[in-house]
């Protein structure tokens, strides 16, 4: 027995550290997972008017942290406007740490999947939101309680089982 | 042979200077991260710099807010100064970032009892190791005794 024990000792360390890697360091935990949107105020693209996260309650949403900088949005972007000829969800895009004018450039180069887009120039929704960077994408029920997020580019897989979700 | 080891003429003139200059200048990215907030004294600076020492880079897992030159940790240290200019007690500051981020942001683990293990673990192997040690010494020991008494 215990000429074995060096063995089992290595074993049981093999085994959690194995457990270990199949872990992602990098992801962290959603925070609002099944908690209410936090409440915002935010510039819509135009500047026209102040959009506030209660009028956005009422019908699914999906809200994309994007940006006009941000290379991963572009490779995102035709499955976005795909999603938002199919879906009734409310698609929603939050234009991070961007200039009015660079968005409204990239939307128009690009093609603009949102039924709406707000601004957050100096990234202080983002970090409510608990975002790393762009993109992020949160999924939000009619009642406004977010249901899960994904970051980083969605494909069209992975949006229609988030989109079930909120449904 | 000695004037192989003495200074190339070059090096003194102001042209030698100026490349200096210009190759200081390219090490731009190394100074490029560290942005200097107007601080109102002396103990907030201090604070603000334990606080973003001892807050975790969300985007970069091995960096502590303080070292990391990514967008978001750019964006929360500036946070982290406005809330240390607001008056908000430490305690304030990091719960602030834990509800948004996670115990995550936390590069100073808490002690509760999901981290009982990674606090206390290393206090527990120690005597450990130092007991098996012991023991195997012990036991080596004993051996030499006895080959040294049969040979």
């Amino acid at each position: 027995m215990k000429r074995w024990l060096p063995l089992l000792a290595f074993a049981l360390l093999a085994v959690v550290l194995g457990i270990g890697l199949t872990l992602d360091p990098q992801r962290l935990p959603n925070m609002l997972q099944d908690k209410p949107l936090p409440e915002f105020s935010a510039a819509s693209l135009d500047g026209a008017r102040i959009v506030t996260s209660a009028e956005l309650r009422g019908k699914p949403m999906v809200l994309n942290v994007f940006a006009s900088w941000c290379p991963t949005c572009v490779h995102e972007n035709p499955v976005l406007l795909e999603f938002a000829k199919a879906s009734d969800a409310l698609v929603v895009g939050l234009a991070y740490k961007d200039q009015p004018e660079d968005t409204r450039a990239w939307l128009d180069r690009f093609g603009n999947p949102f039924d709406l887009v707000i601004q957050d120039p100096d990234g202080k929704i983002g970090i409510d939101l608990g975002i790393t960077g762009a993109p992020e994408s949160y999924f939000v029920d009619r009642t406004g309680v977010v249901r899960d997020k994904h970051v980083g580019e969605l494909t069209w897989d992975s949006l229609s089982d988030y989109a079930r979700k909120i449904q | 042979m000695r004037a192989k080891f003495s200074r190339p003429s070059w090096l003194g003139t102001p042209w030698a200077l100026a490349c200096g200059v210009l190759l200081l200048l390219l090490a731009q990215p190394l100074w490029a991260g560290i942005e200097a907030f107007p601080f109102a004294d002396r103990a907030q600076e201090v604070r603000y710099q334990k606080l973003t020492s001892e807050l975790r880079c969300v985007k970069c897992q091995n960096n502590s807010l303080a070292d990391s030159e990514g967008m978001i940790a750019a964006d929360i240290r500036r946070e982290v100064f406005d809330m240390v200019q607001a008056g908000k007690t430490d305690a304030q500051i990091v719960d602030f970032f834990v509800v948004r981020y996670g115990d995550f942001v936390r590069y100073m683990p808490r002690f509760e009892p999901l981290t009982y293990v990674l606090w206390l673990g290393p206090l527990l192997l120690l005597p450990l190791g130092i007991w098996w040690l012991a023991r195997s010494l012990h036991a080596r020991a004993k051996q030499a005794a006895i080959q040294a008494e049969e040979a």
